[in-house]
Order: structure tokens, then C-alpha cells, then sequence
């Protein structure tokens, strides 16, 4: 069951994650980058992490892409350029160097067991009670690092989006 | 196995024709409060007090002429629609509407009146579904190739999101007061009472979350006075203004649809759900009788309210919805779990 689930969300994400970067259409584009966080949230939650499930989905399909969504509708952008219409360097660079991020993730994953640090599927491991206490407990200093970061960049958007009044 | 397989295809079943059933009685209720407020008599042609009503407007929706506007985004366009009836439906599911623990039918389980009664996020499930919601407007809007939609989409894409900030920070105060995401447990620690003539709802010692939560639900279900997306004054009709016979329809029933599980909402994270103060309920199949009314009566109070209100306040104007949402919802709401976390740190809750 689980295999089955994994292997459907799996084959939806890479569909739709080659669908989001080659369709000329932006719109259709954010679309299929949804399909692709809804088919990841399954994976998480079919593996047990319901916690990261619904948050993926609700930061990355409900606040992030439809921001995506709206600049593209306020700006009215009807199309954008072909895919490997850039520069034939790019397109050589960006081959290699996302082969070479697959295969080391590939075996990053392959040598992870239980006893380094990989999570079992189903360990209940990612539901929001392990997570809130790691958060507040081991992992206490780099949780509030982030809130620092989030907080400077809150600032950092309200200065530049303020309005001169002088 | 099967059995629980056939529980769940029963309970989906109850819960999706109840749904259903709902948007009409509420149409009718609608137009027919609208006019008891504003001192008209309403639809009262059709059957007793105009009770047939929705049913010929049915009629007429499934039989009117299917079109397709020149010039529209055909996949999009037909899309939308299907997204807001298919998030409206199901968001439901985790939504618990009466107390069944220990119940069984004919030998099997029941598992609690809930279609899915073991998956822990509850609370954030509707949170991450109703995310979609945001989609089947927006793409309505671009779609339809007409600046009013367009316009229309645009202010709701910004509206929702400034109001769901401000409902998910009003909820996590009663996230914190119960400790779990999930609603039954949310109602059950809303039992008992505070010396001894106080239920203890979470309406009481978090009634700013209680107030941000039900002024966000309007912004979120997009109702007067909130119904800027749609604005029929300067929009036409908003997102929907290119759609016609069932896939308005659509829009229609997903509306409604978002009326009852807000309304649910409201009742089970604020107001003790199925649970009356001072009665405890019984066990066995009477005591799941009353408590599906005790719930549906509460519903039934917060859909009047969400129609009461409508036909009682004028609209706002799109910058003082953003300056509300923005500079009194979210500061309002940061407030409410602030005195939860220091009420419940000193022992007081």
C-alpha cells in the first residue's frame, strides 16, 4: 500500500515537475509546481508525518505559489520563453550540475539507516509533538536563529516597501 | 477491513448528501431572511412560504444553456469550478459532528461520527484544503478573460491571504488550551464547567480568538461584509461573472458548502461542539441522537448569524479590508494566544 501510494506521488511529482519548468504558459506552470507539493505532502503523509504534510501544503500551495500566481496575473504575463531557448552553457551547466545534485542525493539516501539519523517511515517522528519538542529542546538555538532571520526579513520588506513621506 | 472500508463509504455517503441537502434549505433561508430584514416578503410562489423555491431554481440551473465564452482559457475555465465544489466537499471529512465513541451498527465499529476519525492534524487539514480554495477563484478570475473577473480574482488571492494568517493564529489558542489538533479532542476538553455555572467553552477566556476567528471565517467563505471579490456593484458579479447554468452552480454550492463547515468550525473550536454545559451525554445510540442535535442546532444558529449579518452590514472598501486584516485581525489574534500561553504557564487555565 504504502510502495503503491509512494510510487504514484512520486511519478505525479516528476511529471508535473518537468511540466512546471517546460509549459509556456506561467500560469500552467505554478499549477503544476501545486500538483507537485500535493504529490510530495502525500509521500509525507503516507510515510507517517502528517504534521509535514499539512504544513507543506499550506505554506508552499496556499500562501507561497498563489502569491506566484498573483504576480503573474497582476503583471499579465501570457507567455514566457521556450525551454533551451538561453544560453547553450546554461543549458550544458544546468544538465550537469542537476545530475551530479541527483546522484549524490541518491546516495546520501541509500547510505541512511535508522542508526544515523534517517527517520522510519511511520515512526511518528515528523507529527507535531516530536517536532515541537526537538524544536524547543535540541534544536532550540538554530529555531530561534530563524525566527531572528524571519523577523529581520519582515523588516527588510516593510523598509523597502514603505511609502517616502518627508 | 472491508467493514471499516464500508463505516467510512457509509459516513461519506451521510456526509456529502447532508452537504448537499443543506445548500438549498440554506438558499431558501437566505432569501427568505434577506427579506424579513429588509421588509419585503421574499419567494413565496412556489410551494408553502416559498419552501419549493430552491428547487425550481435547481431546475433551472441544471436545464439553462451550458456556455462557453469566446475567448476563455477552456481547461482553466473548467477547472475552477471543479476545484472549489471538490475543496468544499471535502474538507468535511475531518469535521467531527456528534459524539459516537463505542458505537456500533449491526456488530461494526462506527469510529466516532467522523469520516476520518484517526488522522491527528484535523484543525490543519481544513487549513491546508481550504489553501485550495484559494485556486478555484483566482483561476476563475484569470481565466474568463474579463477584467472584472480578473479584478474580482485578484482581490480575493489578497484578501485570503491576509485573513488566513489571522484565522490559523486565532485557532492556535485553542490548539494550546487542548493540546491537540484534532477536533473531537477539542470538544472534549471543552466539557465541565468553570465554578460550576461557566461552561467551559473557549469562547470565554479567549474571546478575542473567538471574535478574529469568526471575522476571518467571513473574509474566508467571502460574505458580506467581505464580499469584495464579488462586489456586484462594481464588479458585475466578480470571479464567476463568465460562468453560467451548473458550473456556477458549482460556485454556488461550494459557497454554502464553506458556510457549514465554518459555521461547524466555529461551534467546535469556540462553543463546546456537541456538548451541552451541565448535561452530560448519555452513552449508547440516544445519547449520539443528542448530540447530533445538540451540534446541528448550533450550526443551524451560526448559518442565521452568517445571514443576519450579511443583510445587516454595508460593505468595506478594499483598503480598509486590508487595514483590518493586516493591522487589527492579526494583531488581535497574536494578542488572544499571548494570554493563552501566559494564563496557562501561570496554572490559571
Amino acid at each position: 500500500m504504502v510502495t503503491y501510494v509512494f510510487l504514484a506521488a512520486a511519478a505525479l511529482a516528476i511529471v508535473f515537475g518537468i511540466l512546471a519548468i517546460a509549459h509556456r504558459s506561467p500560469i500552467i506552470n505554478v499549477l503544476s509546481l501545486v500538483v507537485v507539493f500535493f504529490a510530495m505532502a502525500a509521500i509525507y503523509a503516507v510515510l507517517g508525518m502528517d504534521f509535514l504534510a499539512a504544513i507543506q501544503l499550506i505554506v508552499y500551495a496556499g500562501a507561497v505559489l498563489v502569491l506566484f500566481l498573483f504576480v503573474i496575473m497582476l503583471l499579465n504575463i501570457r507567455s514566457v520563453d521556450r525551454l533551451g531557448s538561453g544560453r547553450r552553457l546554461q543549458a550544458v551547466l544546468g544538465v550537469v550540475i542537476s545530475i551530479a545534485i541527483g546522484v549524490a542525493a541518491v546516495l546520501a539516501i541509500a547510505t541512511l539507516t535508522p542508526a544515523n539519523g534517517a527517520v522510519a517511515p511511520g515512526s511518528g517522528q515528523g507529527t507535531a509533538f516530536p517536532i515541537g519538542r526537538s524544536l524547543m529542546t535540541t534544536h532550540l538555538l538554530p529555531f530561534e536563529l530563524v525566527s531572528l532571520l524571519l523577523v529581520a526579513a519582515l523588516v527588510g520588506a516593510l523598509v523597502l516597501a514603505r511609502k517616502e513621506t518627508r | 477491513m472491508w467493514a471499516d472500508a464500508i463505516v467510512t463509504l457509509i459516513k461519506l455517503a451521510v456526509v456529502i448528501g447532508v452537504l448537499l441537502t443543506t445548500v438549498p434549505i440554506m438558499v431558501w433561508v437566505e432569501r427568505r431572511g434577506s427579506a424579513l430584514i429588509q421588509d419585503r416578503l421574499g419567494p413565496n410562489r412556489v410551494g408553502p412560504w416559498g419552501l419549493l423555491q430552491p428547487v425550481v431554481d435547481a431546475v433551472k440551473l441544471i436545464t439553462k444553456e451550458n456556455l462557453v465564452p469566446d475567448g476563455v482559457d477552456r481547461f482553466l475555465y473548467m477547472l475552477a469550478p471543479a476545484i472549489a465544489l471538490a475543496v468544499a466537499l471535502s474538507t468535511f471529512i475531518v469535521v467531527p459532528f456528534g459524539y459516537g465513541k463505542g458505537l456500533t451498527l449491526f456488530g461494526y465499529k462506527v469510529h466516532g461520527f467522523i469520516v476520518a476519525p484517526d488522522l491527528n492534524i484535523g484543525i490543519l487539514y481544513i487549513f491546508a484544503l481550504a489553501a485550495f480554495g484559494i485556486y478555484s477563484i483566482v483561476l476563475a478570475g484569470w481565466s474568463s478573460n474579463n477584467k472584472y473577473s480578473l479584478l474580482g480574482g485578484i482581490r480575493s488571492s489578497s484578501q485570503m491571504i491576509s485573513y488566513e494568517l489571522a484565522m490559523t493564529i486565532s485557532v492556535v489558542g485553542v490548539m494550546m488550551a487542548s493540546s491537540s489538533f484534532r477536533l473531537d479532542h477539542i470538544v472534549m476538553a471543552q466539557t465541565g464547567t468553570w465554578f460550576g455555572f461557566i461552561p467551559k467553552w473557549n469562547v470565554f477566556p479567549q474571546v478575542i480568538g473567538a471574535i478574529t476567528f469568526m471575522v476571518a471565517a467571513f473574509a474566508e467563505t467571502n460574505r458580506l461584509p467581505f464580499d469584495l471579490p464579488e462586489a456586484e456593484a462594481e464588479l458585475v458579479a466578480g470571479y464567476h461573472t463568465e460562468y453560467s447554468s451548473m458550473k456556477f452552480a458549482s460556485f454556488f454550492m461550494a459557497e454554502y458548502i464553506n458556510l457549514v463547515t465554518s459555521s461547524s468550525l466555529i461551534v467546535l473550536l469556540f462553543f463546546g461542539g456537541w456538548t451541552l454545559p451541565g448535561v452530560a451525554t448519555p452513552s449508547g445510540w440516544v445519547g449520539a441522537i443528542f448530540s447530533l442535535v445538540v451540534f446541528a442546532v448550533k450550526v443551524a444558529f451560526f448559518l442565521w448569524f452568517f445571514v443576519w449579518v450579511r443583510w445587516t452590514l454595508p460593505r468595506f472598501r478594499f483598503d480598509q479590508l486590508m487595514a483590518l486584516g493586516w493591522k487589527v485581525m492579526i494583531p488581535l489574534a497574536v494578542v488572544n494566544f499571548l494570554w493563552i500561553g501566559i494564563a496557562m504557564a501561570r496554572g490559571i487555565l
